[in-house]
């Protein structure tokens, strides 16, 4: 069955209060308790600002670290889930829920060599 | 038997394409395979129809063959183990008749060419390509985009339906107002650029015109039950009516009021109203319903001066109602002027903000001129050539341009 990644994109700066935040994190438990239930979830995390990334790049074989993120914007990668899904629509399905229950951008992704390609 | 020309074989590949690559799709799952066994089975009807005749079932048999040629390719290729499972796919649950077993294989293959993870210049594309049997060459043509970028443009499409396995499928009840969106809109999107071509030397390109009235005949019944689908077919065949007079022989574009009504075709008229007439009677108006409606207002008019603008007006009001724009706004003005004064309609249209749409300016440019504000509106008419990228369009501005520079 083919797999993607649920991208969940996030402004930076302080989280919404909580009493925004609190009923937003409940319905997201139940998201993932059905996702888990229904046999389609694969991975998932929450990640901490992007001001706390760090990035690394080659030049000339050796490898440079510098302070992150590595694109600069006011959005960036807040979490993820991997779930697997008959067809793209199945898997939009999930993420349909994931965006109406943050308000924020889901990016859907196929992972490559999940399904026969 | 009589020699079939070659002519009459590629009349059949115009019908039948869309048919036979929809049937292949759905048995092998995969749109290259299906579109090359499809393009060989019409190769060999190229070879044998002319000497042995038309067969019965024209679509029958290209599918079948198609679905041999499908059958033997994935045998060659049977080292491949997914290549196996669709070969043996292809074998099972071989139909007695091939061409009327699932009717509605079109229907799924046009769901998938529009579904909305795709651009939209992608959902076009490829259901020209698809349903429409158009060569990559003739849709890089008609949108004016080289032929190597539009074929990019397909490949990639194609791909994306492959490695995001964007399923073959017609949505779910629930799903369905949604998704039917972006399907009525890459047709109407088809009509349109076809009826008033974006940029180009011609007004009309009447082969996509042509193309989205066949796709909308095809969804209406497919769809019987889709008001918005009957909508949209009345709205293209009561525009279609009045392309003859659209232009004048030279290529200039004739404004509704000037064109010779003599010319609109009255047939395509009666079958755009009838379809409208059995819309009012489900009493579930949408957008391309009631713009079907106001076109009819205009058919039913057997002069300009006749014209029901007191119901044209009423129209456009019932369109902002479920379907608000600032295009809508800016034609509701242009029904408004021909009952109340175009200074009505110019205090209607005062905070649109369209400045980059030429017709704005265009409508604007003609309300003005209506109410003798000749400077103004010789700037608007201006501003409006400057945006408009159509050849016959921009004749038409230029004149009106110029009949304002001498008074």
């Amino acid at each position: 069955m083919p797999q993607y990644l649920l991208s969940i994109y996030q402004p930076d700066g302080n989280p919404p209060p909580p009493e925004v935040l609190e009923p937003m994190m409940a319905r997201l438990a139940d998201h993932a308790s059905r996702l888990r239930a229904a046999g389609a979830w694969v991975f998932s995390a929450g990640l901490l600002p992007a001001s706390t990334a760090t990035v690394l790049r080659t030049d000339d074989g050796r490898v440079a670290i510098t302070d992150g993120p590595f694109v600069e914007g006011k959005e960036h990668l807040g979490g993820f889930n991997v779930i697997s899904a008959a067809d793209l629509d199945a898997a939009l399905a999930w993420a349909s829920e994931l965006a109406e229950i943050t308000t924020l951008p889901i990016e859907v992704r196929p992972v490559r060599g999940s399904d026969a390609g | 038997m009589a020699e079939l020309a070659a002519a009459e074989i590629g009349g059949v590949f115009r019908q039948e394409y869309g048919r036979a690559v929809a049937a292949l799709v759905r048995v092998v799952g995969d749109i290259d395979i299906a579109e090359d066994a499809v393009q060989e089975a019409f190769a060999a009807a190229l070879t044998h129809w002319p000497s042995d005749g038309l067969p019965p079932s024209p679509a029958g048999w290209i599918i079948t063959t198609a679905r041999n040629k499908a059958t033997d390719r994935l045998r060659r290729e049977a080292l491949r183990p997914d290549r196996q499972a669709q070969a043996a796919r292809l074998q099972a649950a071989r139909p007695e008749r091939e061409e009327d077993t699932v009717p509605d294989d079109r229907l799924r293959l046009i769901f998938t060419c529009c579904h909305p993870a795709l651009s939209t210049a992608a959902q076009v594309a490829l259901t020209l390509r698809l349903l429409g049997g158009l060569t990559t060459a003739e849709i890089g043509h008609a949108f004016l985009v080289p032929e190597p970028t539009m074929a990019q443009r397909l490949v990639r499409a194609k791909a994306k339906i492959r490695d995001a396995a964007i399923p073959y499928r017609v949505p779910a009840e629930a799903e369905l107002p949604g998704r039917l969106a972006p399907v009525l809109a890459v047709v109407y999107l088809i009509f349109n650029e076809g009826y008033a071509a974006s940029s180009g030397d011609s007004l009309v390109r009447p082969d996509l015109c042509a193309e989205a009235i066949r796709l909308g005949r095809l969804l209406a019944e497919l769809m019987p039950d889709e008001p918005e689908v009957a909508g949209l077919l009345a709205l293209m065949l009561l525009a279609q009516s009045r392309a003859a007079a659209r232009t004048s022989a030279d290529g200039r574009l004739v404004p509704l009021a000037d064109q010779d009504r003599d010319r609109w075709d009255r047939e395509l008229i009666a079958e755009g109203q009838a379809i409208v007439r059995a819309c009012l009677r489900q009493g579930q108006p949408g957008p391309y319903q009631i713009q079907a409606a106001i076109n009819a207002a205009h058919s039913d008019a057997a002069t300009a001066a006749d014209t029901s603008w007191d119901q044209i007006v009423q129209l456009y009001g019932q369109l902002l109602v479920v379907a608000p724009s600032p295009v809508a706004i800016l034609n509701r003005a242009v029904a408004v002027a021909e009952v109340d004064g175009p200074q009505a309609a110019l205090d209607l249209i005062a905070d649109l903000r369209l400045d980059g749409y030429y017709l704005f300016h265009a409508v604007r440019a003609d309300l003005l001129r209506r109410c003798g504000r000749s400077d103004e509106a010789r700037r608007a008419y201006q501003t409006a050539l400057a945006q408009c990228g159509n050849a016959a369009e921009r004749e038409f501005l230029r004149g009106r341009v110029l009949s304002l520079t001498g008074n």
